[in-house]
């Protein structure tokens, strides 16, 4: 078939009539949206057929257009692992570009690319005996698919107890169906604390919540500051961070790891300059940002156009490294 | 037209008038002299350095303000364009197997000739430029776009985007300036092989996409001792894998599954392909070579500012006029000027800035080439038979 279509793909072609029919980059279409709270919707997304399934915790690579640049970010799955449809739980980050895209405008119909499920932030087989899920505002979203899928098994509901946080009730995401879960479960137990009226979690208080902590296998999914405080506090304690490392969003230059080795950008010399001092072999052309022979992909970091003096850089981005120069440590592959 | 860019400081004394000024000598950097060959220089102009660096940066600005806005309906606007082009293709084809009958055949030869002028034009060269980049869609991606043309797009994207796109009508650096085939210059040596040109364009513009692949081989570099054999057999390999699956589609795999239908299928695609290739050539001579644009020499390089860069692209390139279906089917190459200015924008923007440059042109003297495209390409047949000739009379 390919023959008939070189050198585009067959699939180039048929996805004029539907874009999940794409099987070497996986889509997705928003299905449903669910208002769960002010600042946080539920995002139903009907995959491609190469769509694999998940493993209740896990999270999705979702790329979404926003004012017509693809912007790529992981959000924790709520769905259950039986489910037909995938549901992404998102809350609003103040200046978040796809967050508030997500929570407000995404319409139904828009198709967004997918990557298949990843992350480690999953339960063993067979079961620990008793489990302590500790969440925290979005935190709750891996631990919900993981309660969902329980809860739809046949076998009987482990001893859980679940202490989840959020700033107040009606910021509290899942407040309802926690509180059924429970009700039907008797050996799943639900404390629902909130921040503005008592605090934040802290190991001690959740120690006097939960008596038999020390016995339980514990899963806990928030803030930075809720998770070092805990893996601090005790021993093999599950986490997922949600935050991103912080950027360098001033002047040029840094430790850039380009390929297997690790060069220093001065300030002001760009990507390519660097990496060839450094001995590299790089790809280089016109050397003044037009002819794009130079581009690498980003893995992570950030880097600064040379011209314009902004900062950009999303991992997975092609950067002209004639005209880039580092902003902050960054790494590069090279071909 | 010929003309100097004269980047050679020269300290004379300063004239009477000048005396006890404070003000730095006003050389004239950019200064277009009339060739001793050519006699039509209208565009005989002298800006001083300020002059080219703030005509610099009121160009930078345009290229700011574009960057600035880009957005969702740009996106829109090329999903647009590869969408219906793909129908157009699939429309084309699906004729094509009707092909018996006239109608059919001469309506499924034109749609699928559009569809791989667009393809070429309006998209792959666009796309390959970077102008979509920043979509980040893998799909409309310049590292990732492969065009329906027997030249493969990493070679293309050397000789195109990097030496073509620098050293823009650089005679001896610019190989497009006669893909190394033609005299298109009084600047290249006269041998009789050149009495030939007249028929050598002809073949070329029949035959576009071959010669554009056989152009980037740059063979002439591996007698000069700039580039190895092994390069070059490399080179040919990857241009003969593409060309081959080019040829396949087209001579054999679709006039196949037109089973008794093959020779109408064979015959539209090959009409397509030549079509194609008579209209991107006569666009691309016409972006260059036309009289009024210029032609540099290496010497003049050296040093070039990011002023001088600009004016040398603005002066090595002419537009075509036209409306919005022409400038379509030309990839946007008939805002050839503004092209050459901002490679990298997106290509449905080339419109709108056009008159901003124009009047830039005109506010600092600059010739800003364009006309209708018949009369340019008779312009650029007269040169090529001119050319022919060794003095090159007009």
């Amino acid at each position: 078939m390919s023959a008939l279509t070189t050198p585009l793909l067959p699939e180039d072609f048929l996805t004029l009539f539907d874009p999940l029919w794409s099987t070497t980059s996986l889509r997705g279409r928003v299905v449903a949206r669910r208002r769960e709270t002010d600042r946080a919707v539920s995002v139903t997304i009907e995959p491609g057929r190469a769509w694999a399934g998940h493993r209740a915790g896990q999270y999705v690579g979702i790329g979404i257009d926003v004012d017509g640049v693809r912007y790529r970010r992981s959000y924790s799955l709520s769905s259950p692992e039986t489910a037909e449809h995938l549901t992404v739980t998102v809350q609003e980050v103040p200046g978040g570009v796809v967050s508030t895209e997500l929570v407000r405008n995404v319409p139904i119909g828009t198709v967004v690319e997918l990557e298949q499920a990843a992350g480690g932030f999953t339960l063993p087989d067979p079961l620990p005996g008793r489990l302590l899920f500790v969440t925290a505002g979005s935190g709750i979203t891996p631990v919900m698919s993981m309660l969902r899928t329980l809860a739809a098994a046949a076998a009987p509901m482990p001893d859980i107890v679940l202490v989840h946080s959020a700033r107040t009730p009606q910021d509290t995401i899942f407040a309802a169906e926690l509180a059924g879960l429970a009700a039907r479960h008797p050996s799943l137990r639900v404390v629902q604390r909130h921040s503005g009226v008592t605090g934040r979690l802290d190991p001690a208080s959740l120690d006097a919540a939960v008596p038999d902590r020390a016995a339980r296998t514990v899963y806990a999914c928030g803030p930075d500051g809720l998770l070092d405080a805990l893996t601090d506090a005790w021993d093999d304690v599950v986490v997922e961070r949600f935050t991103p490392p912080a950027r360098e969003s001033e002047g040029t230059g840094g430790t850039v790891e380009l390929g297997d080795s690790t060069v220093e950008v001065q300030p002001g010399q760009s990507l390519l300059e660097a990496g060839e001092s450094a001995g590299k072999i790089m790809p280089s052309g016109c050397r003044m940002g037009i002819c794009f022979g130079c581009v690498l992909p980003l893995r992570e970091g950030r880097v600064r156009d040379l011209r314009t003096g902004q900062a950009h850089g999303e991992p997975g981005d092609l950067v002209q490294t004639c005209i880039n120069s580092a902003c902050g440590p960054a790494s590069i592959d090279l071909p | 037209m010929t003309a100097t860019l004269d980047t050679t400081v020269t300290d004379s004394e300063p004239g009477p008038e000048e005396t006890g000024l404070v003000r730095q000598p006003q050389r004239p950097l950019l200064e277009l002299v009339p060739s001793t060959r050519r006699a039509d220089v209208q565009a005989t102009t002298a800006l001083t350095a300020e002059q080219i660096e703030e005509l610099g940066r009121r160009l930078d600005a345009i290229r700011d303000r574009v960057l600035d806005e880009r957005g969702a309906s740009d996106a829109a606007y090329i999903r647009d364009v590869i969408g219906k082009q793909r129908a157009l293709e699939i429309g084309g084809r699906a004729l094509l197997f009707a092909g018996v009958l006239p109608p059919a055949w001469i309506a499924g030869t034109a749609m699928l000739s559009i569809a791989k002028i667009l393809e070429n034009m309006e998209i792959g060269h666009n796309v390959m430029h970077g102008q979509w980049d920043w979509m980040r869609d893998p799909k409309i991606h310049s590292s990732t776009w492969e065009w329906d043309n027997v030249s493969s797009s990493a070679e293309w994207k050397h000789s195109h985007n990097y030496l073509h796109h620098t050293y823009t009508n650089v005679v001896g650096k610019d190989r497009d300036v006669g893909y190394g085939i033609l005299r298109l210059s009084e600047e290249q040596r006269w041998t009789p092989y050149y009495l030939g040109n007249p028929l050598y364009n002809f073949l070329l513009s029949l035959f576009f996409e071959y010669g554009v692949a056989l152009h980037d081989l740059e063979v002439e570099k591996v007698a000069a001792g700039e580039k190895s054999w092994s390069r070059v057999w490399q080179q040919v390999k990857s241009i003969g894998r593409k060309t081959g699956r080019q040829v396949f589609k087209d001579y054999l795999a679709f006039p196949a599954l037109a089973g008794p239908f093959f020779l109408p299928v064979l015959a539209g695609n090959l009409t397509a392909n030549v079509v194609r290739n008579v209209w991107s050539h006569a666009v691309i001579f016409c972006g260059h070579f036309p009289a009024g644009a210029v032609q540099f020499s290496e010497e003049q390089l050296a040093d070039e500012s990011r002023g001088e860069w600009y004016v040398r692209q603005l002066l090595g390139s002419a537009n075509l006029d036209g409306g919005r279906f022409f400038h379509l089917m030309t990839g946007q190459l008939s805002f050839q000027i503004e092209h050459h200015l901002f490679p990298d924008l997106p290509s449905n923007r080339y419109a709108e800035i056009a008159p901003e440059v124009r009047s830039l042109c005109e506010e600092y003297g600059l010739e800003y080439t364009s006309g209708p495209l018949w009369k340019q390409y008779l312009q650029v047949l007269g040169t090529i038979n001119r050319l022919a000739l060794p003095n090159g009379k007009r």
